[in-house]
């Protein structure tokens, strides 16, 4: 029946009086591009047995694919022509994670950009910003956020431990961050730190290469670099206070906020890609005489991948627009969280049941996306805490 | 993308939110669920009517507004929001007047649209037989020539809204030798024919919910052909795409979804973990299904029919309206069994009537199972099984 169906023209709206409304759930030319360009690039240059060996890397990057994408200016994207950057929106930045997710992108570009160089662009002084963007956007220096701790199971203030105590017109920071991504190859950590008892909480940029901050790779899941960093000891002159003191913590949802966002990006491109190798995998693989994806079991699992991907890709877009826009976002911030956190565990559980047993093998590249996903559902902030969020949001 | 609304949409959306708030202060009616499909009220069709707001995406000449299908979504969002009484001239507007304007004859569209737009023409649907459900392709209601005239004879089957149509939107087969879905053909029959006969059919909530619709040698000119002999369906695809894109799928039911979560906070409910995260997933089920549909409309904007994108719409969001009534309840406990009319019944029954009538959600225009199945092989390229 497929090959005699023609849509009719029921374009109502088709006449003088047409005008274009504003909404738009597609992507802009300018994006296609954008989007284009990076997947060829990384399909390129970021093939699965180069994910695996960064995996097992020290470093867990190429500084060389650094440099190249800094000179494609994907650094520099977001931020502000007058600092080097390319003057788009985070709404294209979202473009770009989604692509990176979908090519399983090791290093450290989340950190430096999106928590570490989007992060000054808000808070800083004009003069940090004069110092410290150029060098994000050149590529020259890598920077990384560390706000969790151990026992640290909720983004709100009063978890933060870490000490920050004034002296000599100087502050001194002790104490232990953990799950700190990429760390162990930073420049500068942006520090969440308590200056005052109770709430009072500052975020301090710190010299990462200081002998003061030691620092212990963790083994994980998804083979990223998160780390342990200890600060013992370490001076930070006052000069160094990112935003304002004692009140860094609204700040630092901002941070988490847009955190939260740029995984749900990565998500979106990490399963995306999961469904189409999925059902390409149920056109191919015959049993019984048949391709799999002719039975109606396997072809509603994949319609059912299918709405959670699409799902997943608008309730980000729409936060993501939001953010964009400047308007308040917290709820659709957390529905997309708390969504794409559950629907990305549905889309693994079928993906991996269609595959079959190949799929929980490493010579398939399933696993790639499997661990990453899994990962990304619990950095900044998981299901449950968004859907408290929410709850609140709703006024419940 | 861009998920903003216009100043203009924003006024809109007021306007429309006003001539509800107002209908409700004057006591015409009551916010109800499924008002959209069980809501009659012709008054209020008529009121509609003069605002310009049925047939709003349709061409001026034919007395529609030309406008976009996003003023539409918003039109129909604040319609379900205070669940007014729309089902006069829902149909209609939704999908037979869309239809006649995509396939009808110019005849036709001076003939209909314009008493559509003046909230005159009510219609009914008749697609699905007893031996015709998802095949919809196996009917078997026959339509032969006859001179100017084709002879209809047959049974129709879970039409919505027949008892006050006045117009049926008839699917019959014209050439039975021809592979099935080559030989049907799309009708508009007068409901005052002689030979049509309607018998209610009680839904499990006892609402009279549809109508068996008979066609005894029902003659009907050839001039109410819609469209092309034997194309009818491929027309009907169509127009499901059509009947599956809406908001009803997902709001039909939101006077209960806003008084749940109303309940639990007035009963200080929603304080308890249970309660508090069934009602949170459905909040966040509900955004994601509006974005959907949202979807859908912006797939329409683009002058394109949709086709996956409103079976994946349908398909979600009437897994929440059923969600949606069950957690109420849950959320009622006890109480949630007393019919409307009771002693103590809660929410006016809302959520009984939502519970029972929602096992039917997944089933009206395209099951759950077909939905998923056009998903996979049209929107996927999975083979057909």
């Amino acid at each position: 029946m497929v090959e005699d169906y023609s849509p009719g023209a029921q374009k109502g709206a088709g006449n003088a009086e047409y005008r274009r409304a504003a909404m738009r759930l597609t992507l802009t030319e300018e994006q296609e591009m954008l989007r284009k360009t990076a997947r060829d690039f990384l399909t390129d240059k970021c093939s699965k047995k180069f994910v695996g060996q960064m995996e097992e890397a020290e470093t867990g990057y190429s500084r060389e694919l650094w440099q190249e994408m800094a000179d494609l200016g994907w650094m520099g994207l977001a931020f502000p022509g007058k600092y080097d950057g390319g003057d788009m929106s985070f709404l294209d930045l979202a473009v770009l994670l989604e692509e990176m997710g979908r090519a399983c992108l090791p290093g450290p570009f989340f950190s430096t950009v999106v928590l570490g160089g989007l992060s000054i662009l808000d808070i800083g002084s004009e003069e940090q910003k004069q110092e410290y963007l150029p060098k994000v956007i050149r590529g020259e220096k890598i920077f990384t956020l560390a706000l969790a701790e151990p026992g640290y199971r909720n983004y709100d203030a009063s978890s933060v431990t870490v000490e920050a105590t004034r002296k000599d017109g100087n502050y001194i920071i002790n104490g232990t961050k953990l799950f700190v991504p990429d760390a162990h190859i930073a420049d500068y950590l942006l520090c969440v730190a308590r200056t005052k008892p109770r709430k009072g909480t500052t975020i301090f940029l710190a010299d990462a290469k200081n002998p003061r901050i030691e620092c212990t790779v963790l083994k994980t899941i998804a083979g990223d670099k998160l780390c342990e960093v200890v600060f013992d000891q370490l001076l930070v002159p006052s000069a160094d206070i990112l935003g304002r003191l004692n009140q860094g913590w609204s700040a630092v949802q901002t941070i988490i906020q847009r955190a939260a966002l740029g995984k749900c990006c990565e998500v979106i491109g990490n399963i995306q890609r999961v469904l189409e190798m999925t059902v390409d995998y149920a056109k191919d693989r015959k049993q019984f005489d048949r391709p799999i994806g002719s039975f109606q079991v396997i072809q509603h699992y994949c319609a059912d991948m299918a709405t959670d991907v699409d799902s997943a890709r608008f309730v980000t877009y729409q936060a993501a627009w939001m953010l964009n826009e400047g308007l308040p976002c917290a709820k659709e911030v957390a529905v997309a969280k708390a969504w794409i956190s559950e629907a990305s565990q549905r889309v693994f559980a079928l993906a991996h049941q269609i595959h079959g047993a190949i799929g929980v093998t490493v010579e398939h590249d399933l696993h790639y996306y499997t661990r990453r996903a899994k990962a990304a559902e619990l950095a900044f902030g998981d299901a449950d805490f968004y859907r408290e969020v929410v709850a609140s949001e709703m006024g419940l | 993308m861009d998920f903003g609304f216009t100043e203009e949409q924003g006024k809109f959306r007021q306007e429309v939110r006003d001539f509800l708030e107002e209908e409700i202060k004057k006591g015409y009616w009551e916010p109800a669920c499924d008002a959209w499909v069980q809501g009659f009220d012709q008054g209020f069709t008529k009121r509609v009517a003069d605002r310009g707001w049925i047939g709003l995406t349709w061409p001026k000449e034919y007395g529609g507004q030309g406008r976009n299908h996003l003023d539409r979504l918003i039109l129909t969002e604040e319609m379900l929001r205070y669940g007014a009484p729309a089902a006069c001239h829902w149909f209609g507007d939704r999908q037979v007047g869309g239809a006649i304007l995509s396939f009808g004859s110019e005849e036709l569209k001076k003939e209909f649209l314009s008493r559509i737009v003046k909230g005159e023409a009510y219609f009914g649907l008749g697609m699905s037989e007893p031996g015709t459900g998802s095949d919809l392709a196996s009917l078997q209601t026959r339509a032969i020539e006859d001179g100017d005239y084709y002879v209809i004879n047959g049974q129709k089957t879970w039409t919505s809204c027949a008892s006050f149509s006045q117009y049926f939107d008839v699917y019959a087969r014209t050439d039975p030798e021809a592979p099935r879905h080559r030989g049907i053909s799309e009708f508009i029959v007068d409901a005052r024919s002689p030979g049509v006969s309607r018998i209610p059919m009680i839904d499990i909530t006892g609402t009279e919910a549809w109508n068996d619709v008979f066609f005894d040698n029902v003659r009907v000119h050839k001039r109410y052909l819609v469209g092309e002999k034997n194309r009818g369906f491929y027309q009907v695809l169509h127009q499901l795409d059509y009947e599956r894109s809406g908001m009803e799928r997902l709001m039909g039911n939101y006077p209960l979804f806003d008084a749940i979560i109303q309940f639990a906070k007035d009963k200080k409910l929603s304080k308890e973990p249970e309660v508090r995260s069934r009602l949170v997933q459905l909040q966040i089920e509900f955004e994601v299904g509006r974005l959907l549909i949202y979807r859908v409309a912006s797939v329409m904007e683009e002058g394109r029919a949709p086709n996956w994108e409103s079976a994946m719409s349908k398909a979600y969001c009437t897994e929440f309206e059923k969600h949606l009534a069950g957690v109420a309840m849950e959320v009622l406990g006890p109480y949630g069994q007393l019919k409307s009319g009771s002693k103590y019944v809660p929410l006016r029954g809302m959520a009984l009537h939502s519970y029972l009538g929602s096992k039917g959600y997944s089933l009206q225009a395209g099951t759950t199972e077909v939905l998923k199945n056009i998903l996979a092989t049209r929107g996927l390229g999975l083979p057909s099984s």
